[in-house]
């Protein structure tokens, strides 16, 4: 008889989307933040002339 | 930060649509494998990324070696965006292998050959990003990444023939298993859920490392912008 499995496949695509999800919300996040970073160096650098 | 390119925008488009499609095949188109039940479908997710992390890493050592012989600065924002998005895959890849392996196995991990390696290739990548930060020269940094890539980039080989060359409990999925091992073999609808995941798992890495880039090019703006003020 074939066993149930598939809280452990629910568990996979869980885990799978999730992890894909905080990357991608990582990149989003680091990418705001190195912008934000740029218009202070750049109010910096004009302050600075 | 330049605005994203059309064509980015479509693989944007594609990956969630190639993700969406993967993810219908291997619930519902696949048949249920008899022995292991529904967990099997991970697999179909399981390979995919373990393609494109091994993938990553050996386009990471290739990086390595035109950044060497170039000095451009440009194959080391595409050698750590290829490692970073391919220890997120590779991580994804030893998670989803240990949930399989608990119902199948009756364990969650085991010091099989495979897995060790697994492990090892995906220590060796976490490594590589303590220890570039760790080095505030760009171009210092650059060419120990390179150096070490190229040294790291042995692993995925090793991880991919480990379980062809040792007796291992793991599956043999792509080419030919030896008298101890367990051939995995697919019907015709599994086949055509396996190879798709392999294809959308390729559009995803590809547009992830493409936005990666992008971050690095900012990330290296911000450094020279830093430098420039503090001369």
């Amino acid at each position: 008889m074939t066993p149930d499995t598939s809280t452990y496949m629910i568990a996979g695509f869980v885990v799978s989307f999730v992890t894909i999800g905080i990357y991608i919300a990582s990149l989003y996040i680091r990418s705001l933040n190195l912008q934000r970073d740029i218009e202070t160096l750049k109010s910096l650098q004009d302050e600075k002339k | 930060m330049q605005p994203k390119p059309i064509a980015l925008k479509i693989l944007d488009v594609v990956s969630i649509f190639a993700l969406a499609i993967s993810t219908y095949l291997a619930l519902f188109f696949a048949p249920t494998e008899l022995v292991m039940g529904q967990v099997q479908r991970v697999f179909y997710f399981h390979i995919g990324t373990a393609w494109v992390g091994m993938l990553g890493f050996v386009i990471a050592a290739l990086s390595g070696v035109a950044y060497l012989v170039t000095k451009d600065m440009r194959w080391d924002r595409f050698e750590v965006a290829a490692v970073e998005v391919s220890t997120m895959f590779f991580f994804l890849t030893i998670v989803l292998g240990s949930i399989w392996a608990r119902p199948a196995w009756n364990t969650w991990w085991t010091w099989d050959p495979r897995l060790t390696t697994a492990a090892v290739t995906e220590l060796i990548y976490i490594a590589y990003f303590m220890l570039r930060q760790g080095i505030d020269d760009p171009e210092k940094r650059a060419r120990f990444g390179a150096v070490y890539t190229l040294l790291g980039g042995v692993s995925a080989p090793i991880t991919f023939m480990v379980i062809r060359l040792f007796r291992t409990i793991h599956p043999v999925i792509v080419g030919a298993a030896n008298a101890n091992q367990e051939k995995m073999s697919m019907t015709g609808d599994m086949k055509i859920a396996f190879f798709f995941a392999l294809f959308a798992f390729t559009v995803i890495f590809i547009d992830l490392i493409w936005h990666r880039i992008r971050l690095g090019s900012l990330q290296d703006q911000v450094e020279q912008m830093k430098l420039h003020l503090s001369m």
